[in-house]
């Protein structure tokens, strides 16, 4: 056996490399869906803002489902208290972004940035805050039994939505974009809000910060390995749950990023504003395969074209077409488009 | 001098105790052979001396320190690897990630003790030739290949391994005794589960026989093959 031959496997720059083929036929009907509806909507000026804006929309989706993809997809923990951290983040950015008008009024992109930079970290925070004791109150005791992980997250998220109730009352708080992120840009006849065009920015951010965790570090490695065989993961010498908890502590602080994106999508933030969200998450959780950053993205993004396309052409199917698409994606393939997890 | 000791241990797993008083010693640097008929306990007895399953009553000492009451991962850490039956492959990973995940102190592969890892490929070369390969797509024999080299990637005081030879090819199985030969060599105290008598007979020191979650017979393994009577009676056959 030669230098060179043991050389290769330990070489620092060969250090994660998965000799696995990405199928790329999911991610065509992206661009198959658009082409589509090219013809249907007609107007290829409205066709070109109805894909920006559902590709942005899909962005956002992906932002709060993220935290799910982790939660339910690797950790198998079937949270429907899930939307609580949507609703509670949205809620604390609101907090913070009201002392801050002067910050967010102003015509100044970079001021309004650090405002909205201030409250999604508290966002974050907080609801990774309450994802840590909603784990060790709620879920904890139920590892490994969907039936009553359904009841009780369900029974704790209704009681976290009483509870913001009481703190913020029942009724609609405005959260109106910060000045410079109001309005669209144009690109000939067709436009993209500038809100989306930051949505996309963070989108992005968050699906490489999640895939290079997850694929590139030895963190994400015994998260992957744990979700297969966890008394293994235990038996190589690592404790298990405490890597649980941060992945649900992790989940949760996506969560509430993903409610300061959507309160800010629909400018304003009412109690049941997690559990509106809840059943498209999954969806779109369902849709990309269970644990799957990819697929969650994927997901999403088809959720977001389908949605505003049907928007457009039947109003009245609005509604529908996101779970039409969640039966035509199962259809195809029934566990999802991207699976991680062979459950 | 043991490396591990084994005083009065029973288990329960739900309403079923299924290890009534084992009591066994592993000597220091040397192959134990755990023998028994099918559900005599010897997995439980290994599962129980990892935390895995949980001692109800008795002492189970590694290194003079009580480890009955210890959490599976702080027994690994303090050296003990195991290797179960069903080899705990994790198939989705590439076999240099789980070499990777065995090696606690690692965060990269580059991290990776060279000379260690050279010596294992000796060892087990299909663990190299596989490197990058998914672990799931490997047969048996490699499979089981990859679970001991991933068990010793660090230095371990004891090696627990549960049936390293079921449904491997002899000429695998040869390998794999091989490889255990050297481990002992090494110093590597072993403790192995084992129902192939050839694997058991050309590895082992020291033996003990389980029946109905007792330790019924305790010796070495030169007299134990030496004396058919004793096997007939305890195996219902000989090695």
């Amino acid at each position: 056996m030669t230098e060179t031959e043991i050389q290769s496997p330990t070489s620092p720059r060969a250090r994660f490399v998965r000799p696995i083929e990405f199928d790329m036929r999911p991610m065509l009907l992206i661009p198959a869906i658009a082409l589509l509806a090219l013809p249907l909507v007609g107007s290829p000026s409205t066709w070109l803002t109805l894909t920006l804006a559902g590709l942005a929309m899909g962005m956002i989706i992906f932002i709060t489902a993220s935290g799910l993809t982790l939660v339910f997809g690797l950790m198998d923990v079937l949270n429907f208290g899930h939307g609580l951290f949507i609703a509670f983040g949205a809620y604390v950015a609101g907090t913070v972004l009201a002392p801050l008008v002067a910050w967010t009024s102003s015509a100044e992109l970079w001021r309004n940035l650090v405002a909205l930079g201030c409250a999604m970290v508290a966002a974050m925070v907080a609801a990774a805050a309450l994802g840590a004791a909603f784990e060790r109150l709620i879920v904890r005791p139920v590892y490994g039994n969907h039936l009553k992980q359904i009841l009780i997250t369900m029974g704790g998220g209704i009681i976290g939505e009483e509870l913001i109730k009481i703190i913020w009352g029942p009724t609609q708080i405005p959260l109106p974009l910060p000045e410079a992120l109001r309005g669209a840009i144009s690109f000939g006849d067709a436009s993209l809000s500038r809100y989306r065009i930051l949505a996309v920015c963070i989108g992005f951010v968050v699906f490489a910060a999640l895939a290079w965790t997850l694929n590139r570090t030895k963190v994400g490695l015994l998260v992957r390995a744990g979700v297969q065989d966890r008394e293994m993961v235990e038996a190589l010498g690592y404790r298990i749950g405490r890597l649980f908890v941060g992945v649900f502590v992790a989940g949760s602080a996506l969560a509430g990023l993903g409610g300061v994106m959507w309160g800010l999508f629909q400018q304003n933030l009412i109690p049941q504003m997690g559990l509106q969200v809840n059943v498209l998450i999954f969806i779109v959780i369902i849709i990309g395969g269970l644990g799957s950053t990819t697929g969650a993205l994927t997901g999403a993004l088809l959720v977001g074209l389908v949605v505003n396309y049907v928007g457009f052409l039947f109003p009245a199917l609005t509604q529908f077409s996101s779970i039409g698409l969640l039966v035509a994606v199962l259809l195809w393939r029934p566990q999802g488009i991207y699976p991680v997890v062979g459950r | 001098m043991s490396a591990l000791a084994l005083e009065g241990v029973h288990t329960h797993i739900g309403a079923y105790h299924i290890l009534h008083g084992v009591d066994l010693v592993v000597p220091k640097g040397k192959v134990t052979m755990l023998l028994g008929r099918n559900g005599a306990g010897k997995t439980t007895t290994l599962r129980t001396i990892m935390g895995l399953w949980r001692a109800s009553r008795g002492n189970i000492r590694f290194g003079g320190k009580e480890i009955a009451a210890l959490a599976t991962p702080t027994i690994s850490a303090m050296g003990v690897a195991y290797v179960p039956e069903h080899m705990g492959i994790f198939a989705d990973l590439t076999v240099r990630e789980n070499m990777l995940l065995a090696a606690r102190k690692a965060r990269y592969v580059g991290d990776l003790d060279e000379d260690r890892l050279r010596w294992i490929f000796k060892l087990f070369p299909a663990v190299e030739k596989f490197w990058t390969y998914q672990a799931g797509k490997l047969s048996g024999g490699q499979k089981q290949m990859l679970a001991v080299a991933r068990a010793i990637i660090e230095p371990r005081e004891l090696l627990i391994i549960d049936e390293p030879s079921k449904g491997l090819a002899p000429a695998i199985v040869n390998n794999m005794i091989e490889a255990i030969q050297e481990l002992k060599t090494a110093g590597v105290t072993t403790l192995l589960v084992e129902q192939n008598v050839n694997f058991a007979k050309r590895l082992g020191d020291h033996v003990a026989v389980m029946d109905d979650g007792i330790i019924v017979h305790n010796g070495t393994m030169a007299e134990f093959a030496d004396d058919v009577g004793l096997q007939q009676h305890l195996l219902g056959l000989a090695l």
